[in-house]
């Protein structure tokens, strides 16, 4: 084992997580906006929005998401409606375009987990809000938006290790990103085995972190299913 | 579009091509699956022996191969397998590179990882079994080899559809990512197609909807699966599953 090589890939590989991390937070945030606009439509009752909602989660469900990057990264510069637009100069960068494409696949999955959590809000609890003349945003805001967040966390948190998981291919689309940084580094060492080990530490460790963070969050907002304190119990 | 013509199956089109890189995914794909499946069923057995060691060794594997991302296995088992692979050809007296070839590596790699999927999937399924019907085999003086394949084996498959379902929809998304190693799959020929006609938008949505089409087609297929396999099943206990 050599222990130097091994420092210096580390420290070279570490350099390019904030580039992984402002990657994954981006999608993570917009996606997260975008699935609530898709849940929105597809819980609406109106059937022209519930059925586009459909559509657009059997899409972005349905294939792979590296054909989904090349599709925005290579196929959208192919039209001189968008190449000549104000949007061109953003479209151009492959940070957008990975941040895009992981933010419109992560909506589909992140809607159809928000869907199952608002459908696990027992009506009983919705009616007695409305019985004391709660309804409209008041509702969503204090009883269903927590309780189906509640609910929905564990699936979520799932989806936001894939997530950290899937910003390793922004590397195929030139964000110099871990993976992508491996992949250079190996270009120049010839020394496979070490970096990808390497690289595969670090993705373990933030998912470790990830996972324990969901784990606290999940904790902090079931107090009410814990057991009481011995002294208030009485 | 005045390209169409590019999808289609005349001399110039890239039809023919196309849909044999949707059989050699589909083939990938279920290799990778039978790969994981065996490796699945040994994890899962590991981690509900009890022995400390095994369980360990389990849990290590299910962690590390869901935590990492896909196409950084795909990469480790691609070149780390080549260089074992050139390592036991030297040691041999051969001279030179020598390189797995990309769907050994592919499927080997999407097989592990499905491997570490699946193998929740059967220690979900078998912790589902009720203990009583255990019990009873048990005492009509069944011994393990039977009690396992009358009773156990049986209901783990039956359990087990829906979420081998979903591992199947995973390794077929997971399949595009071995485009990176050259294999003349779905995505690695829509990739080609693209760059050679410099129609990307056309190919990459004509890949894109072959993967739909696979994949809405095995949904179903699943779904059917599920069916038979609980048709004995009275109405009532189908709520409980």
């Amino acid at each position: 084992m050599d222990f130097t090589f091994i420092a210096s890939t580390l420290v070279t590989l570490l350099k390019a997580v904030p580039t992984t991390l402002i990657l994954f937070s981006l999608s993570i945030i917009t996606g997260g906006l975008l699935a609530l606009v898709i849940v929105w439509m597809r819980t609406s009752g109106n059937p022209v929005l519930s059925s586009f909602a459909k559509g657009y989660i059997f899409i972005f469900r349905g294939s792979p998401l590296l054909i989904q990057m090349f599709l925005v990264f290579y196929g959208l510069g192919q039209f001189g409606f968008i190449r000549y637009s104000f949007l061109w100069p953003f479209l151009r960068e492959p940070m957008v375009c990975a941040v895009l494409s992981l933010a419109l696949c992560t909506a589909g999955y992140t809607a159809e987990i928000f869907r199952g959590g608002i459908r696990a809000v027992s009506p009983k609890e919705i009616e007695a809000a409305r019985s004391i003349g709660m309804s409209g945003f008041l509702l969503v805001r204090r009883i269903l938006a927590p309780i189906a967040f509640r609910h929905a966390l564990p699936a979520y948190s799932t989806e936001i290790v894939l997530m950290m998981k899937s910003t390793a291919l922004a590397s195929l689309v030139t964000v110099w990103e871990v993976t992508g940084v491996a992949q250079r580094l190996i270009s120049q060492t010839y020394r496979t085995m070490e970096v990808f080990l390497c690289a595969a530490i670090i993705y373990l460790v933030l998912n470790f972190i990830i996972l324990q963070g969901m784990a606290l969050l999940e904790y902090s907002l079931s107090r009410h299913r814990r057991a009481a304190p011995q002294a208030l119990k009485a | 579009m005045a390209s169409l013509e590019l999808l289609g199956f005349g001399s110039t089109g890239w039809g023919a091509l196309l849909i044999a890189a949707a059989l050699m995914t589909l083939a990938v794909t279920a290799t990778a699956l039978a790969i994981g499946a065996v490796l699945g069923a040994i994890v899962a057995a590991a981690k509900l022996s009890g022995n400390l060691f095994l369980v360990t060794l389990g849990n290590v594997y299910t962690t590390v191969f869901r935590g990492v991302p896909e196409l950084l296995i795909i990469y480790l088992i691609y070149f780390g397998g080549s260089s074992a692979v050139t390592a036991i050809g030297q040691a041999m007296g051969y001279e030179g590179f020598l390189g797995l070839p990309s769907f050994i590596a592919g499927a080997l790699a999407v097989g592990i990882i499905s491997g570490a999927y699946q193998a929740e999937v059967f220690r979900g399924a078998f912790l589902a079994i009720s203990k009583g019907e255990l019990e009873a085999a048990s005492a009509i003086g069944m011994h393990r080899g039977m009690r396992l394949r009358r009773i156990i084996m049986p209901q783990v498959f039956r359990l087990a559809i829906p979420g081998l379902g979903n591992v199947w929809q995973l390794s077929l998304k997971d399949s595009a990512l071995i485009s990176v190693t050259g294999l003349a799959e779905l995505m690695r020929t829509s990739q080609v197609a693209a760059g050679s006609t410099r129609q990307y938008f056309l190919f990459f949505i004509a890949g894109g909807c072959l993967y739909l089409l696979l994949t809405s087609l095995s949904d179903s297929i699943f779904n059917g699966a599920e069916r038979r396999a609980n048709r004995s099943m009275p109405a009532s206990a189908m709520g409980q599953a």
